[in-house]
């Protein structure tokens, strides 16, 4: 990978405190990430039977994600972004 | 009444001397009597950037053993008259002073001063419950970095296991033009992740590196990290000043003297 473009300038604050907010829940909870990574895979293989799912651009982490921008942070969630490379279905249903 | 505070961190290297070495001097400068205890046993560091390295005869393990006693261990800073420090040992390790001895060391300096100020070594081992022992609150300092973060989370952690009274967090090193710019934690996203109320942030200012190489404290001077560590002074002292944080109050002229910078 190019090493300049994975610096993302004027932006990486923003990911210092969500990374922080996953690493700070995990430290608290004692949850393992190699069980996050486990299920990773697994979301990524039950996903990409429906669609092309960018397995490398797949986020999961643990967060305390809020009701509302302003609002108070509800219960640890599991979050994923999936990006998904083409909608068209693969049909193996 | 007097108050005992520990200045701790968690991680090493995010300004704790620094720190206590400016609020002690602000602390006196404003007519406190006040007395900076050095907590790290081993890596003696206070002494050197208060510049009272070659004042230094006993130390912190010499009056606990009872080898002196303490006001012959007490070095008088003599450019502020209500300014004493008590050096550590640089030979011994954590293990030569345990919390009790530390809870009845700042016991006996209490009839003397109004503030007593310990400053913490790194990590979360012996010398760290050494200084809290006795402390009635703390100062957390850390830098929008996320190993700091981090550490000062568990640190807080600690702390409130361990009943601490009161918890303040103090963010050091801000770059407020990179704040501006995206590409460091704001002081209010410290806040956020920490859970823990401000007492204060410090500027990254090259004045500092300037006053520990002469040993000279810079707070209450005309920078604005000495403005910044007077301010927390004041609001320990119970002022309410309020935090005016540059990225909050940044004018028409900041942005045009950062612009022509930038040019």
């Amino acid at each position: 990978m190019d090493r300049r473009t994975a610096l993302r300038k004027g932006r990486s604050g923003e990911i210092a405190a969500r990374r922080l907010k996953f690493l700070l829940t995990a430290d608290k909870t004692g949850f393992p990430p190699e069980t996050l990574a486990m299920i990773r895979n697994d979301i990524y293989r039950v996903v990409s039977r429906y669609v092309d799912v960018d397995f490398g651009q797949m986020e999961l982490h643990l967060g305390r994600p809020k009701s509302a921008p302003d609002g108070p942070d509800i219960c640890p969630a599991l979050c994923a972004v999936i990006p998904v490379r083409s909608f068209r279905l693969k049909g193996t249903f | 009444m007097s108050e005992v505070i520990v200045v701790t961190s968690g991680k090493g290297g995010v300004g704790k001397t620094t720190t206590s070495a400016n609020i002690g001097t602000g602390l006196a400068m404003l007519g406190k009597r006040t007395v900076m205890i050095d907590t790290d046993i081993g890596l003696r560091n206070l002494d050197v950037v208060m510049g009272l390295e070659n004042r230094i005869v006993y130390n912190l393990v010499d009056v606990v053993e009872g080898n002196c006693r303490m006001k012959q261990a007490l070095i008088r800073d003599k450019r502020y008259p209500n300014l004493y420090l008590l050096p550590s040992a640089q030979t011994r390790d954590k293990s030569a002073v345990n919390p009790e001895q530390m809870r009845k060391l700042t016991e006996d300096l209490q009839d003397d001063f109004d503030y007593i100020l310990l400053d913490c070594p790194a990590g979360i081992e012996q010398g760290f419950r050494n200084a809290v022992a006795g402390a009635d609150r703390a100062l957390v300092v850390t830098t929008p970095e996320v190993s700091a973060i981090r550490d000062a989370d568990r640190i807080i952690g600690l702390l409130e296991h361990g009943q601490m009274k009161s918890i303040h967090l103090i963010v050091n090193r801000v770059r407020y033009d990179m704040v501006r710019r995206g590409d460091m934690m704001s002081v209010d996203d410290v806040m956020d992740i920490l859970a823990v109320p401000l007492i204060g942030a410090i500027p990254d200012d090259e004045a500092i590196v300037i006053s520990t190489n002469q040993g000279e404290p810079l707070a209450g001077t005309d920078t604005p990290s000495g403005q910044a560590y007077l301010d927390i002074c004041r609001r320990l002292l119970g002022e309410e000043i309020p935090l005016t944080l540059p990225n909050v109050s940044f004018g028409l002229f900041g942005r045009l003297t950062s612009f022509l910078k930038r040019a």
